[in-house]
């Protein structure tokens, strides 16, 4: 089967910072992959060499079996932002936002059709948000906010859903309705990328796991990366000598 | 003397008509631009472009092109090397706009200085909008015509490059593109403003209305509407004031909109400072108060 995601020896540098060093890794379709890392160990920039937004310097970025930048085009990969991207007083309601997520499918009007709102309510329903769907955005709880951008996925009907930081900012509660919600959505066959610094919620959440470093220290079962051994790695403990050939000066 | 004696005199000069004409041109189409600019955070790039496209228009003038032309080439020039000073070096991009929009409207005023044409420095600098031909009428009217027609046919694909412009990357769309756009419409609107309030005032026309109708409403479909109407209104009202008490006319058209922006921040039913501090404490009703963007 043609993997979901497939990154294939990834460089990016800002200026002298290396921010991802020949970073490989592959996502097998309709499973649920936690990304962890350090701040700075490139989960941002990997997001963003997967959304175009930085177009690494060596190595490809492939989506179902098609060059990243086809697949954005195909509307095949949807991203949910991280809450501290997002200008929450933006006058525009929920319903605005997941009506977003059909724009690719439009014209370059991007007025709705019948099915573009019929995609819209469907998706609000999927993620409990009927009726708060003319809410400014801002004027949603932690866990509703992230649960409207995962409806904006849902409506563009993309296949990959990169989400960043999703839990950061929610509560317990809604943390599960999100970790129940992702799980479903891998049920139908949808890959999905979790970036999170909660470990907790990786067992229940998560099919396997990518520690990262600027580059995969280890992708595997979420027990295995919960070892002690791996989690150090992963936040450069032992660092600047890895021992794993760390080439990379 | 009757309301409608204040209201009907001027206009028995043409004059007083075509002003008023372009003035409510302008305003509409500043504020509908307004409504993107000030949610993207670019009232410092409004500031710069609207003043760097001085000696676009001065040597358009010499050559005989349309002023929009010169307006546009400048407005680029400014927002590349702002671009290229801020990336290539270590200043930081609010020095770097300073040092570009200073020095092109410098250079402006120079260009102005010693070509010699029949148009007053000053005309430029705070409008001249009682000396409208009509010919300038045409010319501002088919701009702002244009101006609107894109920015109505790109009307969400703006508002979605100022909201999550990584979503618009990610549905193969070029939010690099999309910038550009807007700094293009920018240079134009300002070709079509400058007549009306100068350039040195076109940034107030390109800020105020947008950051009005953004206390006004938490719906972006209805600052569309509002900006432009308070900004036609405000215009009008300015205008008139300066015809009764003889007074700068581009000067009270943006005291005006200043005037009514500090009524609404004080009174807007949503955001206003002292309607909202006094609703606070009566809506414990769960959400989350939204955090400042910073």
């Amino acid at each position: 089967m043609t993997p979901a995601l497939e990154v294939d020896g990834v460089s990016v540098a800002y200026g002298d910072v290396e921010a991802l060093t020949e970073c490989s890794l592959t996502l097998e379709q309709g499973q649920v992959t936690g990304l962890i890392g350090m701040n700075g160990s490139g989960k941002s920039t990997l997001f963003k060499s997967v959304m175009g937004v930085v177009t690494p310097q060596a190595g490809r970025v492939r989506v179902a079996g098609a060059p990243a930048r086809e697949a954005r085009r195909a509307q095949r990969i949807a991203y949910v932002p991280q809450s501290e991207d997002v200008d929450w007083d933006f006058p525009l309601s929920v319903w605005d936002v997941v009506m977003m997520g059909r724009y690719g499918r439009m014209g370059p009007m991007r007025r709705p059709r019948k099915a573009d709102r019929a995609a819209v309510s469907e998706a609000l329903e999927r993620v409990g948000l009927v009726d708060l769907a003319g809410r400014q955005i801002g004027a949603l709880s932690g866990g509703q906010r992230k649960r409207a951008f995962v409806a904006r996925g849902i409506a563009q009907e993309a296949s990959l859903m990169l989400l960043d930081e999703p839990f950061a900012g929610v509560d317990k509660r809604s943390e599960g309705t999100i970790v129940a919600l992702l799980r479903e959505l891998a049920a139908e066959g949808h890959t999905v990328l979790v970036s999170t610094h909660d470990l907790h919620a990786l067992p229940a959440l998560a099919d396997q796991a990518i520690l990262l470093l600027r580059r995969v220290l280890y992708q595997g079962d979420v027990a295995g990366a919960l070892e002690p051994q791996n989690l150090t790695r992963a936040f450069g403990l032992d660092l600047p000598d890895s021992g794993d050939g760390g080439e990379s000066a | 003397m009757s309301l409608i004696d204040i209201l009907v005199e001027p206009l028995q000069y043409d004059f007083m008509v075509r002003a008023l004409l372009v003035t409510v041109m302008a305003a509409v189409v500043c504020a509908l631009l307004s409504c993107w600019l000030v949610l993207v955070g670019w009232s410092l790039m409004g500031d710069a472009v609207s003043h760097a496209v001085l000696p676009g228009v001065v040597l358009a003038y010499v050559v005989g092109a349309p002023f929009a032309l010169g307006a546009l080439a400048f407005g680029v020039l400014a927002v590349v090397l702002i671009g290229a000073i801020r990336g290539t070096s270590r200043v930081k991009e609010d020095a770097a706009i300073g040092i570009v929009f200073t020095t092109l409207f410098a250079l402006g005023l120079v260009l102005v200085s010693v070509i010699p044409s029949q148009t007053d420095l000053s005309h430029i600098l705070f409008g001249n909008i009682l000396g409208v031909s009509t010919s300038d009428l045409w010319q501002i009217g088919a701009l702002a015509l244009a101006a609107l027609a894109v920015l109505l046919f790109k009307s969400r694909d703006l508002t979605l490059f100022a909201f999550d412009p990584v979503h618009a990357h990610g549905i193969g769309l070029s939010p690099k593109r999309l910038g550009w756009l807007l700094l293009g419409l920018l240079a134009i609107v300002s070709v079509v403003a400058l007549q009306v309030v100068g350039v040195i005032l076109v940034v107030a026309l390109l800020i105020i209305p947008g950051a009005t109708a953004y206390l006004l409403t938490d719906k972006f479909t209805h600052m569309l509407w509002i900006a432009p109407l308070v900004s036609s209104a405000c215009s009008v009202v300015g205008i008139y004031v300066s015809y009764w008490f003889d007074a700068s006319s581009g000067g009270l058209v943006v005291v005006t909109q200043g005037v009514f922006f500090a009524l609404v921040y004080l009174f807007s039913p949503r955001h206003g400072l002292l309607t909202r501090k006094r609703r606070r404490p009566s809506s414990p009703d769960g959400t989350i108060s939204p955090s400042r963007h910073a």
